[in-house]
């Protein structure tokens, strides 16, 4: 809650509070989250692991209406504003509040000399909110509620730059690909209350028993596909993952939070969150694993030609986000989490890494305009490189052990997918240290200008990379697998919350089937991974001359990798194209008929009624009027002949009139006498 | 011993002089000497019926006319030079101010 007052404060009052108190409130807000998240999260602890679950109602938002369910019975519908804590929410605020926190910090470094600072962490603080909303709340509406939310606020930051055209059209982008992934998730939500009778995370696994459903079910697959949907979107998935890349025009801090470390997860969080419903639905599970497998493969491929270094960063999540499908996808949840964490500590300092080098380089981001920075900016470097080792997946550092664990657990899935998985982690490898190499190996190829101006990041900056570094390496040993000697808390921890269906997924005799064990897995990997890292090591700091010679032998396949598959175009002339068309096609019809027709119609008939109007008035009301006063000017102009204004006229007058009446008076005497 | 109807007639001549003054004559002073042959027209005929029935009232009523004359005559005056002042003429027919 501590985040919404702390946005309320900023985006109402935040124009004339100084930056220093900005940053107070609102980093404070965030502290303060996260030292609650801690409490509550120690509290869950100390709690047996059976008894890890709690539930707080407010009250209830949406009163409950009556209506048939699907089987015939009645159901009602409930929403309430409560907040649910367990293991797999736990884990999401200390990671949405820990990893928020660390880059608050970064931010009032980086963002100290831009303009809308308030702004900025105003929009901050209410995306950690509904981002807490939406791992706390207890129903699917309200984590629909908070799912909104972070979208309004990635929308906001993606276009934090809005006189940047490109900014908010990036901004634009991400909303309205959010928006098709969102009508698929409300329809789920719908879905799932015609069906099951509850949207209560809690109720839900009981509703689903009672509801004799057979495994597979349709409406089941239907439920979790669309569910699926409202993920690829959020999650930036194939075919709805184009948005995530542009979003890399807000401020890098934003990058981290919203689209490495937080927001983007919400699409496995939400997954894992209904995986009794998806261990329901084989099918869906196959897509989401196909989906994921084939996400991380396209988006590494793409990965390895760009030259920004944000848009690297950009394309290595997508890829990291589809190995964490990948592992939903395959019934392993929490290795699907567990990568999630992970990744939110090694992306999130990856991102604030790049950060504080475009910093130092002045607002630079093309990775073939740096080289040679590893001395300049020490602590970003190790900082950074500790960060590559982790999401290459290199022993012992956090990403190796998530990795691992999916693509174990992937093994025991299916080989194709293992394979797809498997070659991805090299390419991963590969344009990751591909990144390190271009910008702090080799000859500098900084321009002189910029040069003069390299410096280390304040310390508001480069102590939340020290202390991601830190969770980079062992951060991920609470999941130390079994298999070397350690108890993997993690899985154990979030274990309550992954429903087991009574069904072997896997057949038996593929069970059987001899397989390596986890430990060749392992090596297996680790080798791949390293020949990636020595693949880049050659290609960008021992040849440096090779790579300009391969994309020329392979030009026409690297001019369509490095356009991005030109998926965008595809889109552009399928959909967006499209939709201008008949938005043009409308607007000429409203120009036509409604405007035309209806409008100007109206209009002209109006004119000419006025018009009519108009001539009776002139004619006929006015006319009588001028009539009148035409009339009596005439008469007087008659009358005024007789005012000369001379006494002596007037005089005859009267004389005039004595003798007349005189002799009319006479006359008439005369005539009576006679 | 002169009849009455001599009288009348004299008095029916200064009348009509008078009238005939007052109309066509252009200047304002002569008009006002007309009025007063109109006036004493007047008298003269009250001046022959008083002899005429032997009753003094007209005699007296005479008298009065007179004196009446006298102060008409002297606001007239007044009117004209007041006239004069403002509009450097004492010819009737250019003062048409009457007229709007």
């Amino acid at each position: 809650m501590y985040p919404l007052a702390g946005a309320a404060l900023m985006l109402f009052f935040g124009r004339k509070l100084s930056n220093a108190v900005i940053s107070a409130i609102c980093v404070g807000s965030v502290a303060v989250s996260f030292f609650f998240a801690c409490g509550a999260f120690l509290q869950l602890i100390a709690r047996p692991a059976n008894q890890r679950v709690a539930q707080v109602i407010l009250f209830e938002w949406v009163p409950a209406g009556t209506y048939h369910l699907q089987s015939g019975a009645l159901g009602s519908f409930v929403a309430d504003w409560g907040f649910l804590l367990d293991p797999l929410s736990a884990v999401m605020i200390l990671v949405v509040t820990g990893v928020g926190l660390l880059i608050h910090i970064y931010s009032t470094g980086y963002m100290a000399h831009e303009g809308g600072y308030y702004r900025f962490f105003g929009y901050l603080n209410l995306f950690m909110f509904a981002m807490l909303m939406l791992v706390l709340g207890n129903n699917l509406l309200l984590l629909f509620v908070g799912w909104e939310g972070v979208g309004t606020c990635s929308y906001l930051l993606i276009g934090f730059y809005f006189h940047r055209k490109s900014a908010s059209d990036a901004g634009k982008k991400a909303f309205i690909v959010n928006r098709i992934g969102d009508a698929g998730f409300l329809l789920g939500i719908f879905l799932t209350s015609a069906v099951l009778g509850t949207i209560r995370f809690t109720e839900i696994v009981p509703a689903l028993t009672a509801s004799h459903l057979a495994v597979g079910a349709p409406v089941l697959t239907a439920i979790a596909l669309l569910f699926f949907v409202g993920a690829t979107g959020k999650s930036a998935q194939i075919p709805l993952y184009v948005w995530l890349p542009d979003a890399m025009e807000g401020p890098t801090p934003v990058s981290a939070l919203i689209h490495a470390a937080t927001m983007v997860t919400a699409g496995v969080y939400m997954v894992t969150r209904t995986n009794a419903i998806f261990q329901h639905a084989p099918f869906a599970m196959e897509v989401v694993a196909g989906i994921g497998a084939a996400t991380a493969l396209f988006a590494a491929t793409i990965g390895v030609v760009q030259n920004d270094i944000k848009k690297v960063l950009a394309y290595s999540t997508v890829s990291q986000l589809g190995y964490m499908f990948l592992a939903c996808g395959v019934g392993a949840f929490s290795a699907g989490i567990f990568h999630l964490m992970t990744h939110a500590f090694f992306k999130g300092l990856l991102f604030l890494g790049a950060g504080s080098v475009i910093h130092a380089m002045s607002g630079e981001q093309d990775m073939r305009r740096m080289g040679g920075l590893a001395k300049k900016i020490p602590t970003t470097y190790w900082t950074m490189l500790i960060a590559t080792l982790a999401i290459a997946g290199i022993f012992p550092f956090a990403g190796f052990l998530s990795k691992d664990l999916i693509l174990g657990k992937v093994y025991e899935h299916g080989l194709l997918l293992w394979l797809v998985g498997y070659f991805t982690a090299g390419m991963t490898a590969f344009y990751m240290f591909r990144l390190i190499f271009l910008t702090f190996h080799g000859k500098s190829r900084v321009s002189h200008d910029i040069e003069h101006h390299i410096h280390e990041s304040p310390k508001s900056m480069t102590i939340p990379l020290i202390i991601l570094a830190g969770l980079s390496i062992f951060g991920g040993w609470i999941g130390w697998p079994e298999i070397l000697r350690g108890s993997n808390h993690f899985v154990h921890f979030l274990a309550p919350m992954i429903t087991s269906v009574q069904e072997a997924r896997v057949p038996a005799a593929e069970a059987a089937q001899a397989h390596l064990g986890e430990i060749e897995l392992m090596l297996l990997s680790e080798g791949l991974v390293v020949l990636g890292i020595l693949f880049a090591w050659y290609l960008y700091l021992k040849r440096v001359d090779l790579p300009e010679k391969i994309t020329s032998h392979i030009r026409g396949l690297y001019r369509l990798v490095y356009h991005k598959y030109y998926v965008d175009e595809i889109y552009d002339t399928m959909f967006v194209n499209r939709t201008k068309d008949l938005a043009t096609t409308l607007g000429s019809f409203d120009n036509a008929i409604i405007n035309g027709v209806g409008v100007d119609g109206a209009g002209w008939l109006t004119r000419y009624i006025s018009r009519v109007s108009m001539w009776w008035d002139t004619w006929i009301v006015d006319g009588s009027v001028r009539l009148a006063s035409r009339l009596i000017w005439l008469v007087s102009q008659v009358a005024r002949m007789f005012q000369t204004g001379l006494v002596q006229t007037y005089m005859l007058v009267i004389v005039i009139g004595v003798v007349g009446f005189l002799t009319y008076y006479f006359w008439v005497l005369q005539h009576l006498h006679s | 011993m002169i009849p009455v109807t001599h009288y009348i007639f004299l008095s029916l001549a200064l009348l009509t002089i008078g009238v005939v003054g007052v109309l066509t004559r252009r200047n304002v002073i002569v008009i006002l000497m007309s009025i007063e042959l109109i006036l004493n027209a007047v008298n003269i005929n009250l001046v022959a019926f008083s002899r005429m029935f032997g009753s003094v009232h007209g005699q007296v009523f005479a008298i009065f006319i007179i004196t009446d004359a006298a102060a008409e005559a002297a606001v007239g005056l007044g009117i004209i030079i007041a006239l004069f002042r403002n509009r450097e003429t004492v010819l009737a027919d250019e003062m048409d101010i009457l007229k709007w």
